[in-house]
């Protein structure tokens, strides 16, 4: 090592140890800059760890709405059960509403993650309370139409809704609208045949005839959906897919049955022939 | 709407977004290829006569992050500029990578941290996510630790090289960064999975610090030489 180098290093373990005594002061730049980091990183983790939250009670409420709708089947008053689904639904929008509120000026993406398994719950009983009530397959455009609030609906959260579906008609929009993508569609709908495979059961057992052919005609043609969008979507819809092929083999089963035992049973005693057929899907259910 | 129409709306959407991701995939590629290619340069510090050539590496690395600048604003035209986190995963990689050298280059050229401003600079984009490609803090802080990993071996190498102060200025670094870095709450991440592999290169230099001290060798310099 020539003279030379030994003098610059010399003067550089100089200057280094007045860097060494200023972070020990906890104000070298270093550290200053980390105390940035530390808060950018804290409010980035907290405004995640709410979005769960509201993405879990979001959850936990479409939960109970399915279950409730899945009543329809042995009532005769349908018109009351969706009523009340409606109010519930409600709420669960204005959970929504609430996420719409943290996310507003964010990229959505971002905290994609938080909320994802809340929305897809979501689309799920909102297309199913769609389904009971038009027979149809609810749109994303109409979903989306849904989840534009106004500032009366977001403020009077406190009083229990008394108005049914809120009309999608609104004129003043102040709160952000949320936009579910079509990702969270896709998986939502998926979701959604294993809730109409379910009720088609349900309905068999109940001596319904005219609901489990309904039923199956449609889920074929979401099916059919599903395989021509195949492989191209996300890797979560191909993984559903195979559940969804399942859940249409049931009904058709069931649909089969009912074709065969009806054109030799008498009508009186369908409902004892379904009624041992569903046990078994149940068994056959625990299985898989 | 039937239902076969608002699937083939939805198939619409799904080839309209595997477009955008072909397209993202081709400039990620070659921004990939200038990364490595100045990585390729910077590795030549570690050998014995890389050390003094360190200053004009440095100069040519920057000329190359020309090249990195270029691509980044062809990415940026790939996409919605408001939708980088729906496509983050392409290029998270590559950004790190980036960030790594930026502050790579930083540390060689004057031995202290770059600023997340001045690496952004460097890659040619923003700070702030409302101005549109960002480096976010993760993705800065991942580089910067893997930039504690080249140092630790820089470490090891400059004493091989005969340079026995350099590891001294590396461990009081790296010292002030794990300083820093336990100021930061990190949830169970990949960030805090790579944090967690920063005590092993505060380690490793501690044990190059330590050999040269038993040795007398990390002395005043003028002492070494008067043995």
């Amino acid at each position: 090592m020539s003279k030379g180098d030994a003098q610059g290093c010399l003067k550089k373990s100089g200057g280094l140890q007045e860097r060494d005594a200023s972070a020990n002061a906890s104000s070298s730049p270093v550290i200053a800059a980390f105390k940035v980091f530390q808060q950018e990183l804290d409010t980035k983790h907290d405004k995640h760890e709410r979005l769960v939250k509201i993405s879990r009670d979001i959850t936990i409420e479409s939960k109970r709405t399915i279950f409730l709708l899945h009543r329809v089947t042995s009532v005769t008053d349908v018109e009351s059960i969706l009523k009340e689904s409606d109010v519930k639904l409600d709420l669960v929008r204005r959970k929504i509403a609430q996420i719409a509120e943290e996310l507003k000026g964010e990229d959505i993406y971002q905290f994609h993650r938080a909320f994802t398994a809340g929305i897809q719950e979501y689309v799920e009983a909102v297309s199913f309370q769609h389904y009971i009530r038009h027979r149809t397959l609810i749109s994303l455009e109409e979903i989306n139409a849904m989840l534009v609030f106004t500032e009366a609906q977001s403020t009077d959260a406190k009083e229990p809704a008394e108005e049914d579906a809120p009309p999608p008609t609104v004129t003043a929009v102040s709160a952000p609208p949320f936009q579910v993508i079509p990702s969270d569609y896709l998986l939502g709908v998926a979701d959604l045949t294993g809730e109409l495979m379910r009720m088609c059961i349900g309905s068999v057992g109940n001596g319904d005839i005219d609901t489990p052919f309904q039923l199956s005609q449609f889920l074929r043609q979401v099916h059919d959906g599903f395989s021509y969008i195949g492989n191209s979507g996300p890797y979560e819809v191909s993984k559903k897919l195979h559940t969804l092929r399942q859940s249409l083999a049931k009904v058709e089963d069931a649909c089969y049955a009912l074709r065969v035992a009806g054109s030799e049973i008498p009508k009186h005693m369908l409902a004892d022939v379904f009624a041992s057929r569903d046990a078994m899907m149940d068994a056959d259910e625990g299985v898989a | 709407m039937s239902v076969t129409e608002m699937f083939a709306d939805i198939q619409g959407f799904l080839s309209a977004d595997q477009d955008i991701r072909e397209d993202i995939r081709k400039v990620v590629q070659q921004l990939e290829q200038a990364a490595r290619e100045i990585l390729t340069l910077l590795q030549s510090v570690h050998q014995p006569t890389g050390f003094k050539e360190i200053p004009t590496k440095c100069a040519k690395a920057r000329e190359m992050f020309c090249t990195v600048r270029t691509h980044m604003a062809d990415l940026k035209t790939k996409f919605p500029a408001e939708q980088y986190y729906r496509f983050q995963e392409h290029w998270r990689f590559v950004l790190q990578r980036l960030a790594f050298l930026a502050t790579f280059v930083g540390y060689l050229e004057c031995e202290a941290l770059v600023t997340r401003e001045e690496a952004a600079k460097i890659i040619g984009i923003e700070v702030v996510r409302e101005e549109g490609f960002h480096l976010g803090v993760e993705d800065y802080l991942a580089g910067v630790l893997i930039m504690a990993s080249e140092l630790s071996r820089l470490a090891v190498n400059s004493v091989t090289a005969g340079d026995y102060s350099r590891p001294l200025r590396i461990s009081n670094f790296i010292n002030e960064l794990d300083s820093g870095f336990r100021l930061l709450n990190l949830k169970n991440d990949p960030l805090r999975k790579r944090y967690d592999g920063l005590k092993y290169d505060v380690k490793k230099i501690e044990e190059v610090v330590y050999d040269l001290s038993i040795r007398g060798l990390s002395k005043e310099p003028d002492n070494a030489g008067d043995k």
